[in-house]
Order: structure tokens, then sequence, then C-alpha cells
């Protein structure tokens, strides 16, 4: 006989992180769906309007190119930064006093704010009193961020490598440092070449690593906002407003809340699938191959 | 395959050593000859493994030399010494299959396909891996990884030596028998020289021809597993072989009689002078367990002692014995008659041993 008293007072033991994830996560969240799926007035004046501003958002060309850009940008960046920082990470030394060093001049951009980093390359680019502005000038390239949308690109690329190289490099070094000697010990047995070493027993160590460098570097640079923002404005024209520039103009200068909610749901969504589709990808690669049939 | 040869080598970890305590091998001369199966058998921290480095040039000696077959190789790397170690714990090229991690050693010379295949699966086929072969080596358990990385060192049939070291810690004990079984086989049909280290002497004995035991730092001896048994060089070898070790015993030599604290060991004439003539206050006698001669009643000759313990082991017993305050093990057969309280013991002349400052001395028995 089952003599033992039941008692589900323990469930209210959940209640305090129920209401920590209800208020950090599912009430702004849920907020969002809410007003993607109305259009509001006033206060008192609404009216219900199912997917309509679904249906309009996936339509907007405005919005459709700037997410074309924000593609390109993050594939770009990530192919830049992701081999930079895996070089960067194998050639940083292992100890001393020079290790330590470098730790700290490779993590400096990653401790500066985003929108300073914005003012500084706003800065370091000028014509006039800018140190790369000028001597690009100097040398005799019409440099100008602000009239040709190439400049303002590549400006943007390289201030995000120097920004966020570092991140990558961190994490592989710390991905690197923790491969037992026993390993690089067995390849020399072995006469492997140091392309072998990389290849068969770096890089597979480093895939847990890379997969969160490169799952936090795409969200993040999906999301970018500030350092374009302070740096170009998002122009010359639209050449440089990606998702986030224009859902902030049209959510708070335009106040529509209503188109502006249902697109930053899709936009949730966006980054989910790919950082979904981009996981699972990865894992699957470690699987046998007969498992990975099933 | 070679014969692979240590000129008074010697290593320590330390930038500028001092006392011999600061070397992690101490000067040493020492010759595997090819075709060999050693171990190496000693305590953790004794040196083995640095040893082991320094022969496959994973590490450079502080000074002296090694040679394979005469050539002196200190300047070479692992990868141009040809020789093949296999690791304590398993190293597997995680996103490769198991065929391709065995092949890996063969691929990165650039030997043929052909060639590769067939040195695969023979290998694969010893070590019983052939249903594993297209896994990926991530997706093994741990034995399995051992014997992959095993399998990685035994492709090779060019290689100047086999370095194993204490490769089964991992695998559990009935595989270990097999594995250890399987490299005796391997060591017999392909006869490469092979290095086996280890601290468990079950391990060397059933692998090894001949043992070298290191014992901080220098090998103390280097024998067959019977002359191991029989005749420890050193102390240290009497205690670590066996089980239970040798008893080792202070003694003089006093008014004519061998004393070990205040009893008075009856022993024949040659041991007498060589304990009077010895030039060291550090005199030990050795006797193995199986040799002390144990009676229930009194007899001539016999000492005194007191039974401790009494341990069963089956076809034996342990006994635990006191001799004034020295405390012995004796090892009797199940059939012989079992003391209680107290025995008599004898010591056979010719099975003990004299060690002067923990090395063994020869013994002119008359």
């Amino acid at each position: 006989m089952n003599d033992k008293v039941r008692n589900n007072k323990a469930w209210w033991l959940i209640l305090p992180m129920l209401l920590l994830v209800a208020f950090s996560a599912i009430i702004p969240l849920m907020t969002v769906v809410n007003y993607s799926v109305q259009d509001v007035f006033d206060a008192q004046t609404r009216y219900f309007t199912g997917t309509e501003w679904f249906v309009q958002m996936l339509n907007d060309p405005a919005l459709q190119s700037a997410l074309g850009r924000q593609f390109v940008f993050s594939l770009t960046i990530l192919a830049i930064e992701v081999p930079l920082g895996i070089g960067i990470a194998l050639l940083m030394p292992k100890k001393g006093w020079q290790a330590s060093a470098v730790l700290i001049l490779v993590t400096l951009p990653l401790l500066i704010p985003w929108n300073v980093v914005g003012s500084i390359w706003q800065i370091f680019t000028r014509g006039d009193i800018g140190l790369m502005g000028w001597s690009l000038r100097e040398l005799g390239y019409s440099y100008n961020i602000t009239r040709s949308p190439l400049d303002a690109w590549i400006t943007i690329i390289i201030m995000d490598v120097w920004h966020w190289t570092p991140l990558i490099a961190l994490l592989c070094y710390s991905g690197l440092r923790a491969i037992p000697e026993a390993y690089y010990q067995a390849a020399r047995i072995d006469r492997a070449s140091r392309w072998a070493i990389f290849r068969y027993i770096q890089l597979p160590k480093l895939t847990n690593v890379l997969v969160i460098g490169i799952l936090l570097r795409f969200m993040h640079s999906f999301m970018i906002y500030a350092e374009p923002f302070v740096l170009t404005g998002g122009g010359p024209g639209s050449s440089t407003t990606f998702l986030s520039q224009a859902l902030a103009i049209m959510a708070t200068a335009q106040f529509d809340v209503g188109p502006s909610a249902a697109f930053s749901l899709i936009y949730f969504l966006i980054i989910l699938l790919v950082s979904w589709v981009f996981y699972t990808a990865i894992m699957n690669m470690q699987k046998d191959k007969k498992e990975r049939g099933a | 395959m070679a014969e692979i040869a240590l000129k008074s080598l010697a290593h320590s970890y330390l930038a500028t050593p001092g006392s011999p305590e600061d070397y992690a091998i101490r000067e040493m001369t020492h010759v595997w000859q090819q075709g060999g199966a050693y171990a190496l058998l000693g305590p953790s921290g004794c040196g083995k493994s640095t040893l082991l480095n320094i022969i496959s040039g994973l590490l450079e000696p502080s000074s002296g030399e090694v040679l394979f077959d005469g050539q002196v190789v200190n300047a070479l790397s692992p990868e141009h010494r040809n020789i093949a170690q296999v690791f304590q714990f398993p190293v597997v090229y995680d996103t490769m299959t198991v065929y391709d991690n065995l092949a890996f050693p063969l691929r990165n010379v650039g030997t043929s396909e052909d060639k590769v295949h067939e040195r695969v699966l023979e290998v694969a086929d010893v070590l019983e891996l052939t249903p594993q072969l297209k896994r990926k080596a991530k997706n093994l358990s741990a034995d399995e990884k051992q014997k992959v990385s095993m399998g990685r060192g035994l492709v090779r049939d060019d290689v100047s030596a086999i370095l194993f070291d204490e490769p089964l810690t991992v695998i559990d004990p009935q595989l270990k028998w097999k594995l250890r079984r399987k490299l005796k086989e391997i060591h017999q049909r392909f006869n490469i020289t092979m290095v086996y280290v280890t601290h468990d002497q079950l391990e060397a004995s059933t692998f090894a021809d001949k043992i070298a035991v290191m014992y901080e730092g220098q090998v103390v001896q280097f024998g067959t597993p019977r002359e191991l048994f029989e005749r420890p060089a050193h102390t240290f070898v009497g205690y670590f072989i066996g089980s239970p070790g040798m008893n080792l015993f202070d003694v003089r030599a006093r008014d004519g009689e061998i004393v070990a604290g205040d009893t008075i060991i009856p022993l024949g004439r040659g041991i007498y002078d060589a304990v009077a003539k010895a030039s060291s206050n550090n005199v030990k006698l050795g006797v193995r367990p199986e040799f002390v001669e144990v009676h229930v009643a009194p007899v001539e000759g016999g000492i005194e002692v007191t039974v401790d313990d009494i341990q069963d082991l089956g076809t034996y017993s342990i006994l635990s014995l006191h001799l004034g305050d020295i405390a012995l093990k004796a090892r009797i057969d199940e059939d012989s008659p079992t003391p209680h309280n107290n025995a008599f013991i004898r010591f056979p002349d010719d099975r003990i041993g004299l060690y002067v400052d923990e090395f063994r001395v020869e013994i002119d028995h008359e």
C-alpha cells in the first residue's frame, strides 16, 4: 500500500522562478504579440486586425531591403571574424607575461560601449581631423562615408571586425588552451603536418566554442544598431540602414506600434530559425552516418 | 626496428639541477635490444614516463645520448625517429572514423591507399575493431578509443619501436588481459621492439621477457621476472615485486652472531662474515614470505615469533608475525599446519639476501 501523504505544496516553490520568467520574457513578449494584432489609435480606440500587419510588413519594400542588407552584413562579418579570430587565437602566446599582455590588448575593444565605438570611428574616419579619413585622402583616395555607400559599408564592416573579432579570438584561445598536451604529442608521433594538427585536432576541439561564438556573433550582428546609427545614421540614403534601425524609426519616430510589433515578431522568428538551423546542422555533423539518416 | 641504447642519460625538469633529487632521470646507461618485449616497472613518479618521452623524442634529455642502432638521435624530433607511442589516456581524432584514425599515421607519410587499406584491416582484425571501422571515433567508448590509439601505433610496420605508457589504465580487467595477450601475439608476429610502462607487476611479467624496475629516477634492476623475484638487486625491488613484498629488517654483527633488534638470527658463517664486513651501518637482510620456514613446534635453529594474524587466501595463507619489534610476513600452503599464538621460523641460508645501503651484496656460501 502507498501510505505516503500526498502533498502538492512544493509546487509553490516554482512561483518565484515563474514570476521572474514572466516579467523578464513572457509578459514583454505577449505585449508585443498583443500590439501586433491590433490597430491602436488611442487608449480607448483599438481594432483587431488579425494577420494584416504581418502581411503588410512582409511586403514592405523598405523592410525587405533592410532585411537583405542585414543578411549580407551578418554573413560578411562572420566570414571575416571567424577565420580571423581563430587565426589570432592560434598566434597568441600561451604562457608568460606576453600571454597576459596580448590577452589584455586583444580584449580592449570588447570593453568599449557600442555607441562609443560608433563615435570613435565617426571621428577616426572624418576627412578633416580623423586619422584614417585624413590619411586616405592624403594618399589620393576620395574617402567619404557620407557620400559613398561602398565607403560606408566597408567602414562599418571594418568597425565591426575590430570590435568583435576579439570575442571569437578569446573563445578560441580558451578552447585551444583546453586541449590536452597528449593530443599534440600523439600527433607528433603520428607524424602529422601542422595543417593536419589544425584540421583534425584543433578545429574539432574548437567546434563547441565556435558554435557559441558564431551564434552570439550572428545574433549580435543581426541586431546591430548603435554603431552604424552613430557612424552613418543609416546613410548615405538608406544604404546602411539595418533592420533594428528601420524598426526603431517605425516604432518611435512614426509611432506605428502595430506594424512594428508585427515586424519585431518576424525579426525574432528569423533569428530563432537561423540559429536553430545552424545549431542542428553542426550537431548533426558529429554523428555517425547511420545515425544521421535515422 | 632498432636497438635502442641510452648512454649516460640524465634528465631534470629544473633549469639548474643541484642535488640528485632534482633529477627525474638519474644518470643511466641502458640497452633495449631489437625485437625484445620489455616492461618498465615502477611506482608513480619514478620517471618511467619521462624516460619513455625521452626515447620517443617528445622530451630532450638534459644530458647523455639516445642511440637508435648506434646512431645518436638526440636532435631528431619524434616525426623523424619513426617511433610509435601509445599514451595512458586514449587520444583519438574525434571527427575521423575509426578507419581514418588507423590510416592517419600511414597517410601522413604518403603511403599508398592499397597498403593503407591492407594494414588498417589487419590491425582492426587483431584488435577486434572491424565492426567499428565506419564509426566516428568521438562516439566510441573509452576502451574502444584506447584500442584505436593502440592501433595507430601498431599500424606502422616499419617503426623502430613501440612504446606503451600504461596503455591499459582505462580498460576494464577482462579486456585488459585479452589485450595484453594480443600485444604479446603482435610482438611475436612482427618482432618489433616494445617497451611497456606500467606500475602493475602482473602486467609487466605477463607482457615482458625482461623487466626494468625503476625507482627514484634510476633503473635499479633489469632482469627476467624470475630474477626479480628470486634475487632482487635492491630493497625496493624486493618490496615492490611479490605479494606481499620481501621481509626486510635491519641487522648487525655482535659477538660472532647476527642480531636483529635483540634477537639472535642463526645463519651460516658466510652471511655473518658479509654482515661483519659491511662498510655501512645500513645493513638489511631480506627474505621472501614464500621462503620463510614456519613450524608449529620448536625446531633446531628456529626463532620463536608471535602470530598476530592469519589471512586465509584459499590455496595459501599469509601469516603476520612479530619477531621482537620486527614485523614479518610468511606464506604457508593450505595443507601445512597452521600455528596459533606463536610459531618457530627459520630462514634458509640460500634464500636470504643481504642488502648494504639498499643494494644487494652477493654472499659467498661455503
